[in-house]
């Protein structure tokens, strides 16, 4: 049988269907989106023979339950370490598993880890917004939330065997995050770029898709707090008039006008996300030049890890 | 410390090239004027620009190439560029500033000493150009609010104001796009799609565009939002 369907039991907040994102859309105040952890759903898909940027399911620790109501679909489930259960029969964190008519798939938080990435051996029917089915946390636009009383259906769908897919280090929640000053680190004191470092920021419960609040020394502007709104990336610490930082994530608004004391390198965010509230983080200043130098090292190292396991 | 326009580098993806500190007209021509010509020549491993008010942010892929590269490749198109060489394009946006649609008309009236209907004059006749996109979706911040409607925003958000709706704050007015809380002053509802959902086209402006606003009536409303879909 070519397709499969799974009838949504249960699915807890910002649990949503997520591609490699959406590029280019900044401009238009449409940020990427895509997984909060992306090299989650890259180790899923590459386990299955996608592509990498192919559309799956992001599970957050709200969990999901979902039951295969006719087919049968393979899977691989990596990010974080979530207990996952087919008809209560519990799986590794990170495996490639098979889901067949009647089963009951279950997945909820377990020891560590925030995000989860559900790749399937197929192709998602849902519509594609501005050509990615990414969703846009806020709004809900792309291949949207995944509710309870939906179904979902994978068509072309593939039986690959089960087998457990290795988690790296790299893959763990990360508490040092490399960053670089600025832009706008010319409106803090000295002190301030110090206590940045010095930390510690612990996340707090203001944590979704769009970024998370932190609650550490305050790192309080040393004015014009009414700069004109300008781009935020993924990655900016923006910091409100009271010196709270937030950190900004996938979902993340396109301009802002508070300003932004530093911005973490990309690499880290992976790990970065699966912290959980009340876990802290510290931030490492670096210069530009070893950013990028980190980013090729990261990079390269990703691949090769990939390389292991590439169907 | 004015040295503009100033080239910061940006994590390990980005250069953040600023004309001003504070929002003017020949700055924002300046980030135009050098967003169109990366679009013309863009250098390796751009990935994308992100105009705003007084800079423009240009992300690039780490992996092909670095902050130096690319703000050499800048310094070099900001030499050559001043203004923007490609003529802005006029749109058209409809407004009912009839009730239900415009709910703070009358405040807005007695803040500025205006009659409702002055207001409305005055909203029709501003000469407003895309600035930029930010907050949400389709959000586009124009420029061009005439001065004897320029309003600070409300001192609290009010929740729940529906997609479509037009609203001013200072110089500024937008057409929102989604349900959302503002504080700006919602003076009228527009059937005219921000996002046109068409694959084509799915955003109705570029920034730098120049917009008028034409008056419709609730009846003319309606048979636009029908035809919408």
């Amino acid at each position: 049988m070519a397709d499969a369907v799974l009838s949504i039991l249960r699915a807890g907040p910002h649990v949503t269907l997520q591609d490699g994102g959406r590029r280019g859309m900044m401009r238009f105040g449409v940020p990427a989106s895509g997984p909060m952890d992306r090299k989650a759903l890259i180790v899923a898909n590459t386990a299955l023979g996608n592509a990498p940027g192919a559309a799956g399911i992001e599970v957050s620790l709200g969990g999901l339950e979902a039951e295969c109501t006719s087919g049968a679909v393979t899977l691989a489930a990596a990010g974080g370490g979530f207990v996952i259960e087919v008809d209560g029969q519990r799986l590794g964190a990170w495996q490639v598993f098979t889901l067949r008519a009647g089963q009951r798939l279950v997945v909820r938080p377990g020891p560590w880890g925030s995000w989860m990435c559900l790749a399937v051996a197929g192709q998602i029917e849902r519509p594609e917004w501005l050509g990615s089915l990414a969703t846009h946390g806020p709004t809900g636009l792309g291949g949207g939330r995944l509710l309870a009383g939906e179904t979902l259906t994978i068509t072309q769908t593939r039986l690959l065997p089960d087998r457990a897919l290795p988690c790296p280090a790299s893959a763990r929640p990360r508490h040092l995050l490399h960053a670089v000053a600025g832009p706008q680190d010319r409106f803090f004191s000295p002190q301030a770029l110090a206590d940045l470092q010095e930390g510690p920021f612990r996340l707090t419960s203001a944590y979704d898709r769009m970024g998370v609040r932190l609650a550490g020394p305050p790192l309080v502007p040393t004015g014009a707090l009414s700069i004109p709104s300008e781009p935020i990336l993924r990655g900016s610490i923006q910091v409100s008039g009271d010196g709270v930082a937030t950190l900004l994530l996938a979902d993340h608004q396109t301009t802002g006008g508070y300003p932004k004391i530093a911005t973490v390198i990309n690499d880290d965010l992976d790990g970065f996300v699966q912290c959980r509230p009340n876990q802290s983080v510290r931030f490492q200043l670096i210069a530009p030049q070893t950013a990028i130098t980190i980013a090729r090292q990261r990079a390269a190292s990703f691949q090769r890890y990939l390389a292991q396991f590439a169907s | 410390m004015s040295g503009f326009p100033r080239l910061t580098a940006v994590a390990d993806h980005a250069v953040l090239v600023e004309f001003a500190d504070a929002i003017s007209d020949e700055a924002h021509s300046r980030v135009l004027a050098l967003d169109q010509a990366i679009a013309r020549a863009p250098m390796a491993g751009l990935r994308e620009c992100v105009p705003a008010f007084v800079n423009l942010l240009v992300d690039f892929d780490p992996l092909a190439t670095d902050h130096q590269a690319v703000s050499q490749a800048l310094r070099v198109l900001l030499a050559q560029a001043a203004a923007p060489d490609r003529r802005p394009t006029q749109r058209e946006v409809l407004v009912c500033y009839e009730p239900p649609f415009a709910p703070d008309l009358p405040e807005v009236a007695q803040r500025t000493g205006l009659t409702p209907e002055a207001v409305i004059a005055a909203h029709l006749a501003g000469a407003y150009q895309v600035f930029l996109y930010g907050f949400a979706p389709g959000y586009a911040y124009l420029a061009g609010v005439p001065a004897a409607l320029r309003l600070d925003r409300k001192p609290a958000p009010v929740r729940g104001i529906a997609a479509g709706s037009v609203i001013i704050a200072g110089a500024q007015c937008l057409v929102t796009t989604l349900v959302m809380p503002t504080g700006w002053w919602i003076i009228g509802r527009s059937p005219t799609r921000i996002l046109t959902g068409q694959a084509q086209r799915p955003f109705l402006f570029d920034v730098g565009d120049h917009v008028a606003f034409r008056r419709v009536s609730a009846a003319d409303f309606d048979t636009a939002e029908r035809a919408n879909g």
